[in-house]
């Protein structure tokens, strides 16, 4: 049993439980948060997407008592009904889901994404390593594409980054 | 997953005094995979992240020393490294996912394991999970398993991008051992071939911390990192290459090419880099080297492919190195 | 009261159009949008159940046999173990879609290599998977196990109902002007849906409570009581949120058999969810399949004859086979024609119905041909098309109910400015792509499925709906809502829908596209009954009766609802079956696909740049939901034509890729910014809403027109799919 302190959307919780408890499944069965998703337990669907010390991360391949004393940030914490983020909203305008089973993962991953970007961070279809200028569509693709949807709510997904990114990203090159 | 006692390690001394009977877990995104099939199954994991390794830093010759826990986006988006080897930048880019490459760390990248299908399936035979079991690959669905330096014993591929760009840049890969004293293993001889013990990935063996991996002082010539998959991110190399080529004038000064997907490590043939130094350019150049650099090559029947893949990413690979006019 | 309609005539005075408050149709936010997208919509695991114990599956690692002894005493006890099932009412594989009984049970007997044939059952998550993990299994090997579907030595069987014979093709095929004989190849899929499997099982008494992750709630019951050898009765099941079903949650599946023995047994509440490794291997896979495809025609690319003649597989036993050719009967015209599926027996996972069973890979291959055939003829492609379709349904000689298929063709066409395309294969290069377009034709049969719904119109001008029926990521939430506020006047707001619990009246459960439709027409129907029961109230004709945002009437003689119910709530419930329409004319969806895509010359990588939908679906019921199944159904066409594949190991029948890293669904990055374009339609045959379904129809032909665009672009046809690199490598520009 190990014995570990998690900060979870600003509220402090002392978890004691099991040394293979994942962070992903500390939220969802130790601590009621079940926001974050399972869809693959083995980081190949990005389901379980949180932002750990402001960094997106798999909750699912890590394990709760390796983030003792750490701040997570799961769907839960960046917004509720009636009080949403801006990007759940934009989700909900542009349909960005249909299921919703991936949906806290998109959202989560997209939230800590567009802060990469923000600093500069370049990806796979930079076209110089400088950083992008703003974000394409396809920048954001690929930097969302660790999130799997299979109702295949990509082109909505896109289009609530972009009315949210255009907002927040316009000329981030470092 | 088998019950483990996890344990924190504060510094070095204290990760290395614990090693004997435990396994290191760093960012734990290849580690945690297998232990919750059980295919790898340790006692007891002491947890590095507590290390002070997460440093890069100009090394006394110009180099660049990455230490061993910074992890894959922080060494990506290093100005550094984007500046003076965009290559390694490309090819970490090119890999996992941005929730991956937060998490994976340099140290843990260098000690992925394959992604062989029977290797993950404790039900069925394998040489490297299990010596002496079998390899259920050799006669079954092998699409993504080597076509170069394999054994009888096991026809498994490494998987990961970073350390195919290390290979380009001769990187140097700094190992503490259980004694204290730290030694720098060239990245080629890190990681092993097969041959009768496809058990061992690489060079390790207990107690051994890897702390840094140091980068030679930059050098000249254009770098690219191809990569070719079955779908358009977020999936593993059937082929990459890692190539950084210096002209001087008309003809080629130098080239360093690694490769990733085709073998159980990152693959360089100095022979391939040997007959392209000192030529002018050409398809027909560029196609003696694919020949040299595939002429022991071997396909399993589900990935007879590569070959030809090989050779035709190779040329282009080459093609797009040597050309005038485009910016390095 | 019950308003009880049977679909046997048309039903054209497109009512809902003569209503005032401007929801049907409109791109309506779903309203479980909120709750989704902060992580507050609870999924089957998701319950909070107090005393709850874990359990995880065990998989066979035979192929065929039996099970001869499990260690269970090993085991139990230890590291938190409670028990382990062997219960003889296991599950061998998930019961087929609509079965309504058990499917094949005991889990002594192996069919399959994965299948599962034991529970352990833990305090922990944790505990329960390691104690599967290390369980001693014995097995005996019994029999002769055929894993190959196209091995000499397979067995094979001819299903009677799917064969058709008329006329003579072998001699259409000699005298046509030309020809396009070929065999293809599709691969099996697996629906992959996002949420795995899982069911909480909890007992009082004889009263099982399952929360599960199902798309057709009654049937489910009943299969799931039959299994377990109890009334369906003493069973409510609640799947208010599914997350993803594609065909693999239609029949009750062993989680849900495997923890309602364990609860009954330990006595506590037992959740079961599959890993994801485990929902490749024992829920249903779509069969692979080989279609033989010979069309013959005349000079003017007029169709004189069809063949379509297909393999496929499934287990011993299983009566359900893939229906490739169920959109070839109707789609085009042609005299002479053989049509015929032949079912291989194969010990591999379960087949059984995955997102547009049949018109998914059927119509996949026929619009490849088609485009064959264009290439032959000499014929465009979209004139291929238009010159072959018929006027009535070329093998049962009955009407067609509505049809916009010609016009999305030339919408299509329009939009995607078909005829600015190059036309000769393999000559546009951009770089180091080839570019090529490509098109071909949608369609998938409609189907209106028995449906209830109850509304209640409450005093104070709200309004409640509410149905077992369930919401998939369909939009059901949204649709019904807007029929209901449509018909009631009501804004969205005062409408609450309630899906997914066995209380409510039973639904048609989300399937073969009938959801909507069908779930939509008992809304409608329950709706028109509270609007007679307002109109007699105020002394005036149902017909004439204006009722919009909350109001009855018009301008100053406008009443509010809650004046005219005065207290009283009124409630309906709806009742819709389907008649002599279904039969009379032949029901279906059409549309049309135009993509383009860049090959790249040197690796053969595909990348589709542009892609285009128009469909015909009836009656839209929301542009918004609508726009994204069409999404949906066309990202799953590239996943189709360019990355999904389920490998078999033809030594003992395992899947090979059984997990998301290796079996390749689309990223992000594999699509572009689809376009959807939903024409205006009517069918006034189809329900009393004039709705059709819209959730496969953007599957069906969609790979198609990636590999007639790969074909354009570098004059290589595919044939066995999906068009992997490799497929392309041999035959690219050597340059």
């Amino acid at each position: 049993m190990e014995t570990t302190e998690l900060s979870v959307n600003g509220k402090t919780h002392k978890l004691e439980a099991d040394s293979r408890v994942t962070l992903l499944d500390a939220l969802r069965n130790h601590l009621g948060l079940t926001g974050t998703k399972k869809g693959c337990d083995h980081g190949q669907c990005g389901a379980c997407t949180v932002i750990v010390e402001g960094r997106r991360i798999n909750s699912c391949l890590t394990l709760a008592c390796m983030h003792d004393g750490d701040e997570v940030t799961t769907i839960e914490g960046l917004g509720e009904p009636g009080n949403l983020s801006d990007l759940q909203a934009a989700f909900v305008a542009h349909d960005g889901f249909q299921c919703g089973y991936c949906t806290p993962g998109q959202i989560c991953s997209a939230t800590a994404m567009l802060e990469e970007a923000k600093a500069g961070w370049p990806s796979f279809v930079s076209d110089d390593l400088d950083g992008p200028e703003g974000l394409s569509d396809e920048e954001i693709s690929e930097r969302m594409s660790g999130n799997l949807c299979r109702c295949a709510a990509y082109p909505n997904i896109v289009d609530a980054i972009r009315q949210v990114a255009g907002r927040q990203v316009a000329g981030a090159k470092s | 997953m088998k019950p483990f006692t996890y344990a924190r390690a504060n510094d070095r001394a204290d990760a290395i005094a614990q090693a004997a009977d435990a396994t290191y877990i760093a960012g734990g995104t290849n580690l945690l995979d297998l232990m919750k099939l059980e295919v790898m199954a340790p006692d007891k994991l002491v947890d590095i992240n507590r290390l002070d390794l997460s440093e890069i830093r100009v090394t006394d010759d110009g180099g660049l020393r990455i230490g061993a826990l910074v992890t894959n986006s922080d060494c990506a988006a290093d100005e550094r490294v984007r500046q003076d080897y965009p290559v390694l930048s490309r090819a970490i880019l090119a890999g996992a996912s941005g929730q991956l490459r937060n998490k994976a760390t340099t140290g843990g990248n260098l000690c992925q394991r394959t992604r062989c299908y029977y290797f993950y399936d404790t039900a069925m035979p394998c040489n490297k999970r299990e010596p002496g079991s079998g390899c259920q690959a050799m006669q079954g669905f092998n699409r993504i398993h080597a076509i170069l330096g394999a054994s009888d014993a096991c026809i498994a591929t490494y998987p990961g991008d970073m350390a195919v760009a290390m290979t380009a840049l001769d990187a140097q890969i700094e190992i503490e051992n259980a004694d204290g004293e730290t030694r720098l293993v060239a990245i080629q001889e890190f990681h092993l071939l097969p041959g009768d013990h496809p058990e061992k990935d690489n060079i390790l063996t207990a107690g051994d911390l890897i702390t840094a991996v140091i980068l030679p002082p930059p050098v000249e010539g254009k770098q690219i990192y191809r990569k070719v998959r079955d779908r358009a991110s977020y999936a593993f190399a059937l082929c990459s290459v890692a190539a950084i080529v210096e002209m001087d004038g008309d003809t080629i000064a130098s080239a360093a090419l690694a490769f990733g997907g085709l073998a159980h490590k990152p693959w360089r043939d100095q022979d391939v880099e040997a007959l392209l130094v000192g030529q002018k350019p050409s398809a027909d150049l560029f196609g003696k080297a694919a020949d040299q650099l595939l002429a022991d090559a071997q396909g399993y029947g589900s990935n007879d492919f590569k070959i030809p893949l090989t050779r035709r990413v190779l040329m282009s690979v080459l093609k797009e190195a040597t050309d005038k006019g485009a910016a390095a | 009261m019950t308003a009880h309609h049977k679909m046997d005539k048309a039903d054209s005075r497109n009512r809902l159009d003569d209503m005032a408050q401007g929801l049907v149709g409109s791109p309506m936010d779903r309203p479980d949008g909120p709750l989704k997208v902060s992580g507050r919509a609870t999924y089957a695991h998701e319950w909070d159940v107090p005393d709850m114990l874990y359990g995880v599956l065990v998989r066979a690692t035979i192929s065929k046999g039996r099970v001869t002894d499990v260690a269970s005493g090993a085991i139990i006890g230890k590291n938190g173990v409670r028990a382990v099932i062997t219960d003889d009412r296991l599950l061998r594989r998930p019961a087929q879609g609509g079965a309504d009984e058990a499917p094949p049970q005991g889990s002594k007997q192996v069919d399959y290599f994965g299948q599962p044939i034991a529970l352990v059952v833990a305090d922990t998550f944790e505990q329960a998977r390691h104690g599967a993990n290390i369980l001693g299994i014995s097995y005996e090997a019994e029999g002769q196990a055929s894993f190959d579907p196209e091995a000499d030595d397979t067995e094979t069987d001819t299903p009677e109902d799917d064969q058709f014979d008329q006329g003579d093709l072998d001699q259409a095929m000699q005298d046509a002007a030309f020809t396009v004989d070929q065999v293809y190849h599709t691969p099996g899929h697996n629906s992959a849906a996002m949420e795995p499997h899982c069911a909480i099982a909890s007992w009082e008494g004889d009263k099982l409570t399952l929360r599960g992750s199902y798309q057709m709630l009654n049937f489910n019951i009943n299969e799931l009581a039959d299994a377990l050898h109890i009334v369906p009765d003493n069973i409510r099941m609640l799947s208010p949120y599914v997350g993803g079903g594609f065909g693999s949650k239609l029949g009750i599946s062993p989680e849900a058999v495997s923890a309602a023995i364990a609860a009954k047994e330990i006595g506590q509440p037992v959740c079961v969810a599959l890993s994801r490794p485990q929902v490749f291997e024992t829920t249903m896979r779509r069969s692979e399949t080989r279609q033989h495809v010979r069309l013959a025609c005349g000079e003017d690319g007029v169709l004189t004859g069809i063949g379509h003649e297909c393999l496929v597989s499934n287990l011993p036993g299983e009566t359900f086979y893939e229906p490739v050719t169920q959109a070839t009967h109707f789609m085009y015209g042609g005299k002479h024609r053989t049509l015929g599926i032949e079912v291989a027996r194969v010990n591999r996972t379960c087949g059984g119905s995955v997102r547009a069973p049949g018109e998914a890979v059927g119509m996949q291959v026929l619009e490849n041909a088609m485009d064959e055939l264009a290439e032959a003829s000499g014929i465009d492609p979209v004139e291929l098309r238009r010159r072959n379709v018929p006027d009535r349904h070329p093998e049962q000689d009955i009407p067609y109910s509505s049809r916009r298929f010609m016009e999305a063709l030339d919408e299509g066409a329009k939009i995607f400015e078909w005829d600015k395309r190059n036309k000769k294969p393999g000559s546009l290069r951009e770089g180091d792509w080839l570019i090529g377009h490509g098109m071909a034709g949608a369609a998938r049969v409609n189907i209106l499925s028995e449906a209830k719904a109850k509304v209640t119109l409450l005093a104070d001008g709200s309004a409640v709906v509410e149905t077992d029926m369930t919401d998939i990521g369909t939009g059901t939430y949204a649709i019904l809502t807007q029929i209901a506020g449509e018909m009631l006047g009501l804004p969205a707001d005062k409408i609450e829908t309630k899906l997914g619990d066995s209380d409510f009246p039973a639904g048609p459960g989300s399937g073969g596209s009938w959801g909507a439709a069908s779930t939509g027409s008992a809304v409608f129907l329950a709706c028109e009954d509270i609007r007679k029961a307002i109109a007699k109230k105020l002394g005036t004709d149902e017909a004439d009766l204006r009722l919009a945002d909350g109001k009855a009437g018009r301008g100053d003689t406008a009443r509010s609802i809650t004046e005219v119910l005065d207290g009283t709530p009124i409630s309906a419930v709806g009742h819709i079956e389907p008649g002599q329409t279904l039969e009379e004319m032949q029901q279906a969806t059409y549309g049309s696909y135009f993509a383009e895509v860049a090959v790249n010359a040197v690796t053969g990588e595909t990348r589709v740049k542009r892609m285009l939908g128009v469909f015909g679906a009836g009656r839209i019921l929301n542009e918004k939901t609508a726009t994204s199944q069409c999404y949906g159904g066309m990202i799953w066409g590239i996943g189709s034509a360019l990355t999904e594949e389920l490998v078999f190991d033809n030594r003992d029948g395992h899947i090979v890729n059984h997990d998301l890293a290796e079996y390749h669904i689309p990223v992000n990055l594999d699509v572009p910014q689809i376009e959807v374009v939903l024409l205006e339609e009517r069918d006034e045959w189809a329900s009393p809403i004039q709705a059709k379904g819209i959730g496969e129809l953007g599957i069906c032909g969609a790979a198609a027109a990636v590999t007639n665009a790969i074909y354009n672009a570098t004059g290589i046809r595919v044939r066995d799919y999906p068009a992997t690199l490799d497929k392309l490598l041999t035959d690219l520009p050597t340059d």
